[in-house]
């Protein structure tokens, strides 16, 4: 099989195009926003799409105890091979994640986003929470403070929240159906109380709700994630969508849900099944009538740091972190002097026009395809091999979309193997390969910047067309240039292609 | 009278912020409760605070060595589920 030869021009010249983002839904995504507002997400990653290639967050653990069980967590969390919500590291107290916080955003200056997502609840632990954000707001006022939460005892901490100065705050909503709940929620500790089932659920919703209303009354932002679980509350997420959103929630985040029998959760060990990227897709596209969905969210683990999709948090374990001699009032001028610079290349690249279909020469008729990429940094850089994830677009004669992400790494050794996940069993390549090729099911071509000889041939043998002609270049134009070589052999159109350009 | 926490504590502080004696206090390689200060929460609150929100089955036994929390009364894992991934005893 020949591979698609692509034009030597490069694509930028045909018309400016997004430079370096390689992720073009998220001015529009988030187009509709006031600018007051967009001033505010425009350097968050976990918010804005577009910031999350420039602009890095990190999450500090002080707030292990927790006030609900969810069937998708077990609350054993200390395993550092596995990168999903809940997961640490190490604990630590306020004042060791002060001292993280400011080594790491004099180190990465684009960290800009500091978060308290868990691993239990950090309003269960308003105490260590709340000293963390106030300690970090009197030194370190130039990153911005957000909490995530379960609802649970939202409603009787708007006021810190409001008072902290949090601008960003993340509820998990999983349901607005105490039935549905129950299937989630097997209880929560409520008013010296563990309460079970259905009582325990329909709580947990009133307060989240009660709690989301009074944050938007404020006019505190809030994001809300919501976990698929097929055949629990998969029809469900649309309603969920529609209410939140009348509520003043700006952002939805549907994310698949994680279940392997190994990670000990309920739904691992009684074999639920997660969703395949498709069902998530699918429900991602049916909540996006209704508002803003987040796609490029990566599930990240409550001590992350970096870019998201990457964890640097190796680099920062408190006994480097005790050695690390901060001047942060020098960091803050440089911090400031790299957040304009970011900032004023997206402004300018928001006034470009990106390339029209037409002027691609697709016709308007051709069919959308999906296409995978080794991306990063808004690039086609990664090796086939290497690619710990795939970005996933859709190119149509609108022009590129992404559309989600795929991971490809085995990112959990099991529960026997938990603190050794280094250790790969001889073979496992062999099935890691299969593995990753399963993943990119739909879609038709993979953009890296190198790919091996024996992938090549099991991809081109899964029907899928290995691209390695656009090393280095910005996602979105490879994608369209790709687009283009494939609409010129006319397998764009099941019908007969007069306007077929060549 | 007093509660213990045994081995399978996790270490998430949800007890020690909850517990009305101020009885329980870290310790390595699990948390652990005083005896002395420890009431059963008898007098304070229903159900000991400590149990009631403890995550981890197994987690907090009473002066005969019973759990509080037996295996799957949480999480309503089925028992020949706990057992089959080694998540299952009798006794502390």
């Amino acid at each position: 099989m020949e591979l698609p030869v692509i034009s030597n021009t490069p694509p930028a010249a045909e018309g400016g195009g997004c430079a370096s983002s390689g992720c073009g839904s998220a001015p529009d995504a988030l187009a509709h926003l006031p600018d007051h507002i967009r001033a505010k997400v425009q350097d968050h990653p976990c918010y804005s799409e577009e910031a999350h290639h420039y602009f890095a967050r990190m999450h500090v653990a002080v707030a292990p105890a927790c006030n609900i069980q969810c069937n998708y967590c077990n609350r054993k969390y200390d395993c550092s091979n596995e990168s999903r919500p809940g997961v640490v590291s190490e604990v630590l107290t306020p004042k060791q994640a002060i001292n993280k916080v400011l080594a790491v955003a004099a180190e990465i200056p684009q960290m800009t986003v500091l978060g308290i997502a868990g691993p239990g609840d950090p309003l269960a632990n308003p105490a260590r929470t709340f000293e963390t954000f106030e300690e970090l707001s009197a030194r370190a006022p130039d990153i911005k403070l957000c909490v995530s939460t379960n609802g649970l005892n939202l409603p009787m901490y708007v006021d810190r929240i409001a008072q902290h100065n949090i601008d960003h705050v993340t509820i998990t909503i999983n349901c607005v159906d105490p039935e549905v709940g129950a299937k989630i929620y097997p209880w929560i500790f409520w008013e010296n109380k563990r309460i079970f089932g259905v009582e325990g659920a329909r709580i947990l919703i009133e307060q989240q709700q009660k709690g989301l209303q009074m944050l938007t009354d404020r006019g505190i932002l809030v994001k809300v994630n919501s976990v698929l679980i097929p055949g629990i509350n998969d029809e469900h997420l649309k309603e969920v969508s529609k209410i939140v959103k009348a509520k003043g929630a700006f952002l939805h985040n549907v994310m698949p849900l994680i279940a392997e029998p190994e990670h000990g959760t309920y739904y691992g060990i009684m074999e639920q099944p997660e969703p395949t990227p498709e069902q998530l897709q699918e429900l991602q596209d049916a909540c996006a009538g209704d508002m803003a969905m987040m796609r490029h969210c990566r599930q990240c683990r409550a001590d992350a740091v970096g870019l998201l999709g990457e964890d640097r948090g190796d680099e920062f374990t408190m006994d480097k972190i005790d050695v690390m001699e901060v001047d942060y009032e020098a960091a803050m001028v440089r911090r400031k002097e790299v957040h304009d610079s970011i900032i004023e290349q997206l402004e300018a690249k928001r006034g470009n026009v990106k390339p029209k279909a037409e002027e691609l020469g697709i016709p308007a008729d051709a069919r959308p395809v999906l296409m995978a990429v080794a991306g990063k940094n808004g690039v086609v850089a990664e090796h086939f091999g290497h690619a710990r994830e795939f970005l996933i677009y859709e190119a149509s004669p609108a022009g590129a979309r992404f559309m989600s992400h795929r991971k490809t790494e085995l990112y959990c050794g099991g529960m026997d193997a938990c603190g050794d996940g280094d250790v790969v069993d001889a073979g496992a390549t062999e099935s890691l390969l299969e593995r990753n090729i399963r993943i990119l099911e739909g879609c038709e071509v993979v953009l890296c910047s190198k790919i091996g000889y024996e992938p090549w041939g099991k991809l081109e043998a899964a029907g899928i067309v290995p691209n390695g002609e656009h090393a280095m270049e910005p996602i979105e134009e490879a994608v369209m240039a790709v687009y283009k070589e494939i609409a010129a052999t006319g397998k764009l159109s099941p019908a007969v292609d007069s306007k077929k350009v060549a | 009278m007093a509660l213990q926490i045994t081995e399978s504590c996790v270490n998430c502080w949800a007890c020690v912020d909850v517990c009305p004696n101020d009885a329980i206090y870290e310790d390595k390689p699990h948390f652990l409760i005083a005896d002395d200060k420890c009431t059963e929460c008898l007098g304070d609150h229903s159900v000991p605070q400590c149990a009631a929100i403890c995550p981890i089955e197994m987690a907090i036994v009473d002066e005969l060595g019973a759990f509080l929390n037996p295996p799957g009364s949480l999480t309503g894992i089925p028992i020949e589920k706990l057992k089959q991934f080694g998540l299952w005893k009798e006794a502390a």
